[in-house]
């Protein structure tokens, strides 16, 4: 759930990358490293910045900036996304590799993970190879420590020629080491280190005669070395960026293209074709930090992986990964409903309790009944219901989530998962980013560039909103609560509300899998792409950190945004209820115009009126409802469920209405700021409107179905 | 006494000495991200509930592929674990 004040809001979609400096000065840093290293809580620690952090691969998916100083300098720290190497596979690894080789950071600190160092060693000499200054942080140093494993980071730094430092992100005394050692590195003079990595005879051969031909002005800006190899392997899409950060085509001079050949020649003659010189090039930079990490690295323990492999075979084994993933899913929930109780009945108590004091004080200002009217009854109590009705929930719902995601538990969902989504020619990634969507559509339709292929990302944009996010959430737990459990609260309605709700989700996840499927035999066709999926270590989480990040940065920001819409809307919604064409309000005029279609599906015009002004936000689509039938009929103070099922009844409603109504909930358009995200993410209005369309036909013909079902058999 | 296997074909458990790496381009380009080449030492931790994909050590890392991107990769079979 990268649900983070960028990432929600209006302002989820991201705007290319401006370094923003504050002194002229400041030195500019890329954060590099591979995924899942703690890349982000670095950042975060050095920056005091939030940037959303979790146990899993691929949560940075735009780069991110902070401004962080020390007495020598100021430095503004750019969050790269993290990537396994720099060939730029990936639209991620453009951005890093783009970023190293074009956006000219004065230095850049390569962030390894202590535990795997071995593979992470591989960036770091890919980053040496186009870099002129580079620090080495190795990360999660107590980690290792705990498991055995430890790093000789001296011998590191003298093998690689730069220096190494480790760090723990909790620790700020080795933050203030990386820091130190940032401003030493800056202060020493850029110069060109010994090549990194020694590939074999007729490759170094052909790399000094490209090399050669290449004119001065070109080796100040881009390490010759570096492009002399891009240019043999004809790397288009480098080639093309170099052209526009040079401002002319290296490979069009006269002289290049000449030497070029001759190079080529070269390697044709040793049997290397132009194709398959990465295939010998990319060995000797895995052989190279195999041969470091031998050097460097001592294992105390041969398994020191042990714990971890235990934990996964019970979350991932064929008896038990299954009913596991069931039974937390249901326990996340049981703690959420049961927990959210009590707090939502006092704060709804509060809430309307200020209500009256706040009309008894409109009453002794002498305040026209209109202004009181509006304000009281419009925007207050649309206002009160959102934060005693949400806020609860949310409070529980996203630390414990947040406690699975820093556990590492997201990666075993999608590994258990992996095969139906396999069978639906998807990308098993497609899981964390239904994951994300369970905080945020918005969020999650972002996060799924952790997908590569086109294709299986198209899936997972389109299918994204089948996943109830958090607006959502309260109104079908009200409607549950309200019409199939009862409203007395205690232990035994919370779970039976808990098994319901997770029904509810279970029928949401196979929607999704279901449209996945269609969109795949139809629109989407392709055989499912290539990918690796890692598995990464299980972390303590750091329980009293995601306590309060979680609440301030998720639950706050959500609830606020929930509320800036709820004020307008509010005014709007009464606005529209109260003023009157002909004896009957504007809203009612629409809601009979819609009657007739909404009947069919087992709702009232009324319902669907919510929905179509609940565009903006889930979050008020009940809230509309009620003001939309309190104009209609007499007044009644609506500070509990059980009257707020009382007005329901009164207008109608059967238990088909609250089962269509859940269903609808469900399954519908998704809320502006997630089409206004899908736009931007698939460049296209027609798959938006397909993104649209697609949830809205699944829930119009599920309630006919169930409607029509309902009127057969009751 | 080697015995060749495909690399969807171990269990876990099971250890091998990658032979040889045959994929398309894009599983290739993985496969050499994670550094498997001629010469790694893999081994199966676990297969997914579904039976599909399967999770392998290398290098230090746990990596979960399914099996048919890894059906064409030979590994020697050199033991088993515990």
């Amino acid at each position: 759930m990268g649900l983070t004040a960028n990432a929600v809001g209006f302002g989820a979609y991201d705007t290319g990358l401006i370094i923003e400096k504050r002194n002229p000065d400041d030195k500019v840093i890329a954060l590099a490293g591979n995924p899942n290293v703690g890349k982000s809580t670095i950042f975060n620690a050095l920056t005091g910045m939030h940037q959303h952090t979790g146990n899993w691969t691929g949560k940075t998916v735009t780069a991110a900036q902070g401004y962080c100083s020390t007495e020598a300098h100021g430095y503004v720290l750019v969050d790269i996304p993290g990537t396994y190497s720099l060939l730029a596979h990936s639209a991620e690894e453009e951005v890093a590799r783009n970023f190293i080789c074009f956006g000219k950071p004065d230095a850049v600190i390569v962030v390894c993970d202590a535990t795997c160092l071995e593979r992470n060693l591989n960036l770091v000499l890919q980053t040496m190879e186009i870099a002129d200054r580079v620090i080495v942080c190795v990360n999660l140093m107590d980690e290792a420590k705990r498991k055995g494993i430890s790093p000789d980071l001296s011998a590191l730094s003298e093998a690689l020629g730069v220096p190494v430092v480790g760090t723990t992100a909790q620790d700020k005394k080795t933050l203030l080491h990386l820091l130190g050692t940032l401003d030493q590195t800056i202060d020493q003079p850029r110069c060109r280190k010994e090549p990194p990595v020694r590939y074999p005879q007729a490759i170094e051969e052909s790399i000094a005669l490209v090399e050669s031909a290449l004119n001065q002005s070109v080796a100040k800006q881009i390490n010759p070395r570096w492009l002399s190899l891009k240019l043999l392997e004809h790397d288009s899409t480098l080639l093309c960026e170099a052209e526009r950060f040079l401002g002319t085509a290296v490979e069009d001079e006269e002289h290049v293209r000449a030497m070029l050949r001759t190079a080529q020649m070269h390697l044709t003659i040793h049997g290397i074709g132009t194709t398959q010189l990465k295939q010998h090039t990319v060995p000797a930079i895995v052989q190279t930090a195999e041969q470091l990490a031998e050097r460097t690295i001592t294992y105390q323990r041969h398994d020191y992986n042990r714990t971890d492999r235990r934990i996964d075979r019970i979350l991932t084994s064929k008896a038990t990964g299954y009913p596991l993933m069931l039974l937390l899913l249901l326990g996340v929930f049981w703690i959420t409903i049961a927990g959210a109780n009590y707090p939502s009945q006092l704060l709804s108590d509060l809430l309307f309790g200020v209500q009256d004091l706040l009309s008894e004080q409109f009453i002794q200002w002498g305040a026209p009944t209109l202004l009181h009217d509006v304000l009281i009854r419009g925007v207050y109590r649309v206002l009160a219901w959102v934060v005693s009705v949400m806020l609860p929930p949310m409070a529980i719902f996203f630390p414990l989530f947040t406690l699975l995601e820093d556990a590492g538990y997201l990666p075993r969902v999608a590994y258990n998962l992996d095969k139906p989504f396999h069978r639906c020619k998807a990308c098993g990634k497609q899981s964390l980013t239904m994951a994300m969507g369970f905080g945020c559509n918005a969020a999650g339709v972002t996060g799924c560039r952790i997908i590569d292929s086109p294709r299986e990302r198209l899936l997972a944009i389109l299918t994204n909103s089948f996943v109830p996010c958090n607006g959502r959430f309260p109104t079908i737990l009200a409607i549950i609560t309200m019409f199939f459990i009862g409203t007395e609260g205690g232990l035994c309605a919370s779970f039976s509300s808990a098994l319901f709700l997770t029904l509810v989700i279970l029928l949401g996840i196979a929607m999704t899998f279901a449209a996945t499927r269609l969109l795949s035999a139809t629109v989407l066709k392709g055989v499912p792409s290539a990918y690796t999926l890692e598995l990464p270590s299980y972390r303590k989480p750091q329980i009293g950190k995601v306590l309060i990040r979680s609440l301030l940065d998720r639950t706050l920001f959500v609830l606020g945004r929930a509320a800036m819409i709820a004020i307008p809307a509010g005014l709007i919604i009464w606005l529209s209820a109260n003023i009157t064409i002909s004896g009957t309000s504007l809203l009612s005029h629409c809601a009979a115009f819609l009657d007739p279609f909404a009947q069919l599906m087992g709702l009232d015009g009324m319902i669907l009126m919510a929905f179509l002004l609940g565009l903006p936000a889930n979050e008020i689509v009940v809230p509309i409802l009620l003001m939309g039938y309190l104009a209609q009929g007499e007044l009644i103070e609506m500070d509990s469920l059980s009257q707020m099922r009382q007005l329901l009844v009164e207008n109608g409603w059967t238990q088909t209405t609250a089962i269509c109504m859940i269903l609808f909930s469900l399954m519908h358009w998704p809320c502006s700021t997630t089409l206004m995200t899908i736009r931007k993410e698939t460049g296209s209005w027609k798959w938006t409107l397909l993104s649209l369309a697609l949830p809205t036909i699944f829930g119009i013909f599920g309630c006919m179905l169930i409607n029509a079902a309902a009127h057969l058999f009751l | 006494m080697e015995h060749t296997v495909r690399m969807h074909q171990i269990l876990p458990g099971q250890n091998g000495i990658v032979k040889t790496v045959s994929a398309d381009e894009e599983m290739e380009r993985r496969f050499l991200d994670i550094g498997l080449i001629p010469g790694t030492k893999i081994s199966c931790v676990g297969k997914s509930p579904g039976g599909d994909p399967s999770a392998y050590l290398i290098r230090g890392a746990v990596i979960a592929i399914r099996a048919v991107n890894c059906a064409e990769i030979t590994l020697a079979l050199c033991g088993e674990d515990e």
